[in-house]
């Protein structure tokens, strides 16, 4: 089936100048384009001599013809397919920094998150922590992602091979390969996996789109999810959703080969360089779980520090209700 | 003076061959009201579990109480539960086959049932633990052989192969024996009968050579069904073991599981016994003297447990690293410490002191303390389960209250309970269409004892002329 117009980036519809901000990835331009959907395709096809065969459509393998615009509709579909999605953007290694002096807590990286990917208020796929680590020292906000681990308990685990390392370092999950075993659940040492229970509450528009393991929905139940790093905008030369939804700048992202990390300010620094004056640390090294996520740690904090005592006091997130399969919701 | 003792007799020498098989068949002659009784009810059990079971295939896991932090729950521990039982066959047959233990001769039968049907269940737990059923095929065509689950799956399904071969061997030439007696009796099914005992038969004639290849197949059988079972029930351990998390980041994981199948799997085939002694009026076969032994092997295995859940526990305690220091905090003074020191001191303390005791390897005091064994092994499994999962590396904060605590739920529950309803409706079933004991062994377990008696009296002989020769010298005989 031809569902898409191009992959190669030498669509119409380029649109990957990154909007305003640095275009620190420096990819070809990918495109959502336009594409013919199953039965609009068959009436363009049988119907030869249109009036108004206006438009060039571009299929997968490369063969182009001419479609009637009315029969075709706008469509962003995932950039690429599951398998296509197993080995990553060659080249490129990403990380992660968190600067957790700037940490104030506010939880817009999670929010943005949330909005990114369609998931409920529980689905904290970053989840801004309330750390204290010793009864005498100093507590602190403490973002955390998934750690996009070099040596992934989770994907060693896995009976199917649903999740899996790529090239590019990033961790992701097929759900359309998931079996729900869970066992990646059980080896994660960060928590940072989530089971659709139930079905899932999304928008009905986007229950509807083609999966694609690089976004991560439509998420379907009975199978995993977790923080993806948003390959599918990176693809776009864009930020992670965390990253661009920081409002202390706290967050950085990049490529390790390219040695360089950016924040949401748009400030790109050496990321050996943020990793060596800050004597930057990763999470639960003692594991060997090689982590792709870095912290620096929060010294001379500037926001008042977080008071412990009110964790599990200010729980936002109503007990469970996203759990009991309330199914699509409208958009 | 010492005291010449005679060997306690496991099968009376005096039975002929005539009762001992009239005594293995009589139940499978009749179909009495109790049996439909007791058939229905487990039905309604099963039944209801079933409703469960598709109540969550439609409204998906999100049914069961298990969340994100407690993401493995009942249908876990219950498959270690029951894989754990599945090795009761392999030690009483196969083990005590090797070393020539020829008491185990009418308990085997029942051993090698309990294994066949807790393996049937215990495989389709983590099945029914799936989030998506459906897929189960991607295990064949995605599957890797680097996870560990995919071990349990290789060997479960090997294991599974491996004992219903075992199972099935040893009743050819009964099921040989009763297809030619159908001829002459009246039964229930005796169509179905008919056609089953043939096909299980294979041609079985009793022929000299076929009972040469019997013998051999046997042997090889035991041989192999022995690591199998090692290997079962070592790699379900590594499901757990193979991850960081404290609890379960062990290293004695493979043999504390393999010991505390043993130990859960032999009592719970002292419990088998004891009911169908009962029932079946098998206690001319069953006697004291194979409750007092399985008493001993059930007392041994439990020390060894008990050492290994010694080292489990008292390593990691006496140094209280951070993260396990929790989870141990939580077992030893916390919401799970009754659990965890009933577990310990009363099922695995108590029943040694219990079975140290002649009196204690009694069916009466073996039928308590194996109901405490079988119960303790569940409930060990759900604490080595659930704890470790509300205990991670980061701790748990602002999440819902179903996230942060686990109990297992209705739906939960009732699956479970269908799995064992299921259980004991196999054996049911088994029981009525198939003799629980396996004849030709406990005829020719009454041979040997013919043999043996009249060997012992050789030598009884023999040892009153020395005796008479040294005149004082200690000559102990012991079976
Ligand atoms: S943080 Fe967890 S989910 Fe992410 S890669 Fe590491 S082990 Fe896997
Ligand atoms: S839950 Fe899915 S991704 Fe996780 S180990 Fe099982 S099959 Fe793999």
């Amino acid at each position: 089936m031809i569902d898409q117009n191009e992959q190669n980036g030498n669509g119409s519809g380029a649109e990957s100048k990154a909007t305003g901000r640095r275009n620190f990835l420096k990819f070809g331009a990918l495109a959502a384009g336009l594409t013919v959907v199953g039965g609009g395709l068959q009436k363009v096809l049988s119907q030869d001599k249109k009036e108004n065969p206006d438009t060039t459509v571009f299929t997968r393998d490369g063969k182009v013809f001419k479609a009637d615009k009315a029969c075709l509709h706008e469509y962003t579909a995932p950039p690429v397919t599951n398998a296509e999605a197993r080995i990553g953007i060659p080249g490129k290694k990403f990380t992660m920094v968190f600067d957790l002096a700037k940490c104030d807590g506010c939880k817009k990286c999670t929010e943005s998150c949330q909005a990114m990917h369609f998931t409920e208020s529980d689905r904290e796929w970053i989840k801004v922590y309330k750390m204290k680590d010793a009864e005498t020292t100093a507590s602190y906000y403490m973002p955390k992602p998934c750690m996009h681990c070099d040596n992934p308990p989770c994907t060693k685990v896995c009976p199917v091979g649903a999740t899996f390392k790529r090239e590019d370092g990033i961790v992701l999950i097929d759900d359309d390969r998931c079996i729900g075993c869970r066992s990646c659940m059980a080896a994660c040492p960060y928590s940072a996996r989530f089971f659709n229970w139930s079905d899932p509450m999304q928008p009905v528009a986007v229950a509807n789109i083609p999966y694609s393991p690089e976004h991560g929905f439509p998420r379907q139940r009975g199978t995993t999810e977790k923080c993806d790093f948003c390959p599918h905008m990176i693809r776009e030369g864009k930020m992670p959703a965390c990253v661009s939804g920081c409002p202390m700048q706290a967050i950085y992202f990049g490529d390790q080969n390219e040695d360089a990390v950016t924040n949401s300010a748009g400030v790109t620094v050496k990321f050996s360089q943020l990793l060596e004056d800050n004597s930057a640390y990763r999470l639960l090294e003692e594991l060997g779980t090689e982590p792709r996520v870095y912290y620096l740690p929060p010294k001379n904090r500037k926001y008042p520090k977080p008071d412990m005592e009110s964790i599990g006091k200010e729980n936002k997130i109503e007990g469970g209700k996203s759990d009991t399969g309330m199914g699509n919701m409208a958009m | 003076m010492s005291k010449i003792i005679y060997p306690d007799s496991h099968i009376p020498a005096e039975l002929s061959e005539e009762v001992i098989r009239e005594d293995s068949m009589r139940p499978t002659m009749k179909w009495g009201r109790s049996t439909q009784l007791w058939l229905g009810f487990l039905f309604m059990v099963f039944g209801w579990g079933l409703y469960a079971y598709i109540h969550q295939l439609r409204h998906g896991l999100g049914e069961t109480a298990m969340r994100n932090y407690v993401s493995w729950g009942l249908y876990i521990s219950t498959f270690v539960f029951f894989i754990g039982i599945s090795h009761s066959g392999t030690l009483v047959s196969a083990i005590l086959r090797i070393t020539k233990q020829d008491w185990r001769m009418p308990i085997t039968r029942i051993a090698e049932l309990m294994t066949f049907v807790s393996l049937c269940f215990g495989g389709l737990m983590p099945i029914i633990d799936l989030g998506r059923a459906d897929r189960i095929a991607n295990l064949v065509i995605f599957g890797r052989v680097q996870s560990p689950l995919m071990w349990d799956v290789m060997s479960i399904v090997t294991y599974f192969t491996g004992s219903t071969i075992f199972l099935w061997l040893p009743m050819i030439p009964d099921m040989g024996l009763m297809r030619d007696r159908l001829t002459v009796v009246d039964t229930p099914f005796k169509k179905f009968k008919k056609w089953l005992y043939k096909t299980l038969a294979i041609g079985w004639t009793g022929s000299k050579s076929q009972w040469k290849r019997l013998e051999l197949v046997m042997t090889i059988m035991t041989i192999i069904i022995i690591p199998v079972a090692v290997s079962v029930h070592t790699v379900v351990s590594y499901i757990f073991a193979m991850t960081l998390r404290p609890g379960w980041n062990s290293t004695i994981f493979g043999p504390y599981f393999v010991a505390g199948a043993l130990y859960s799997g032999s009592a719970v085939v002292i419990l088998a016994m004891v009911i169908f002694r009962k029932l079946y009026h098998l206690e001319k076969y069953i006697t004291y003297r194979h409750f007092d032994l399985m008493g001993r092997v059930v007392l041994s295995l439990t020390l060894i447990y008990g050492y290994l859940n010694l080292n489990e526990y008292w390593i990691p305690a006496y140094k209280m690293a951070t993260s396990e220091g929790h989870l141990l905090h939580d077992l030893f003074s916390g919401s799970y410490s009754t659990a965890f020191w009933l577990c310990q001191f009363g099922t695995v303390l108590f029943p040694i002191v219990v079975m140290c005791f002649p009196k204690g390897r009694t069916p009466g005091a073996l039928t308590v303390v194996c109901i405490f064994i079988a119960i303790g092994a569940w409930v060990k499994r759900y604490l080595i389960v659930v704890p470790t999962l509300l205990h991670p590396f980061l701790p748990i904060q602002d999440v819902p209250l179903t996230w942060s605590q686990y109990f297992p739920n209705w739906v939960e529950w009732s699956v479970t309970m269908a799995a064992f309803s299921g259980m004991v409706i196999i054996v049911t079933l088994y029981a009525k269409f198939f003799p629980m004991m396996s004849m030709w062994e406990v005829v020719h377990g009454a041979h040997i004892e013919e043999s043996k008696r009249v060997a012992f009296e050789k030598v009884e002989h023999a040892e009153e002329i020395n005796e008479a020769k040294t005149n004082h010298k200690k000559a102990t005989v012991v079976g």
